[in-house]
């Protein structure tokens, strides 16, 4: 019976990071590229893991794979952010049938900060006294 | 009914390391061809998830769960390269923009 759902569980593990590697096979731009790795990716490897655990039926090993898991959880989407941030600003070309782009024009022209955002909220308030009213 | 788990997790185990192969071979093409470092950098990070994944079937076939630590350090190390990666493509992108600053419409100044 444990195997019959470990089985399962990596069943579809297996098919998610299949559908992940198609994504980043055929989908357009970077952007949609990031969405199928990403998502489908983490899921992939973390089903495998989740399997393990149902598997081993040791305290320990189950404690080890769920922790991976967790870490896994944890990071990935730290990371998809923030290459997702780098790579809009590097100006990563937009696939031509994007209908919206909501970040558009929002950026600084450097590209460190959105525009718009009071300087004091990065630089704790000092140019509050720079220009009064 | 024992049996039949066990085939079937075996059965399962094979066809998940075909899907991987396959899910591999695409990342690789991803890898060598991506138009811009970013989509390289995307790769790598599907390169190290399918890592993991590799590392979890072995070790379930194997019933070698020391691998498991592999996986974990795996899981960890592979989020600092993609952020470092990340910092460097747009590092890049910052000098790039103060060599060949683009031309500001909306400054009225």
């Amino acid at each position: 019976m444990i195997d019959l759902v470990a089985g399962i569980v990596i069943l579809i593990g297996a098919l998610f990071s299949l559908i992940a590697g198609i994504g980043l096979f055929r989908l357009p731009d970077i952007f949609v590229r990031m969405h199928a790795a990403t998502k489908a990716g983490t899921l992939g490897a973390g089903l495998v893991l989740l399997a393990i655990a149902v598997d081993s039926q040791d305290i320990g090993v189950v404690t080890r794979a769920i922790a991976g898991l967790v870490f896994l959880l944890l990071t990935a989407p730290v990371a998809a952010h923030l290459l997702g941030r780098a790579a809009y600003l590097s100006q990563a070309e937009l696939w031509s049938e994007t209908s919206i782009d909501e970040l558009a024009g929002k950026y600084d022209a450097d590209g460190r900060r959105l525009a718009g955002t009071p300087a004091s909220r990065l630089q704790s308030g000092t140019d509050d006294n720079a220009n009064p009213g | 009914m024992e049996e039949f788990g066990a085939r079937f997790l075996d059965g399962s185990i094979i066809f998940a390391y075909g899907a991987m192969i396959i899910s591999f071979a695409l990342t690789v093409f991803r890898l060598l061809r991506g138009p811009t470092p970013s989509d390289r950098v995307v790769a790598l990070d599907m390169l190290a998830l399918l890592g993991i994944g590799f590392i979890g079937l072995f070790s379930i076939s194997t019933g070698e769960y020391a691998f498991l630590d592999v996986a974990i350090a795996l899981a960890l190390v592979g989020f600092l390269a993609t952020v470092a990666f990340a910092r460097y493509v747009y590092k890049r992108a910052l000098d790039e923009h103060h060599k060949h600053p683009p031309v500001d419409p909306g400054d009225g100044a």
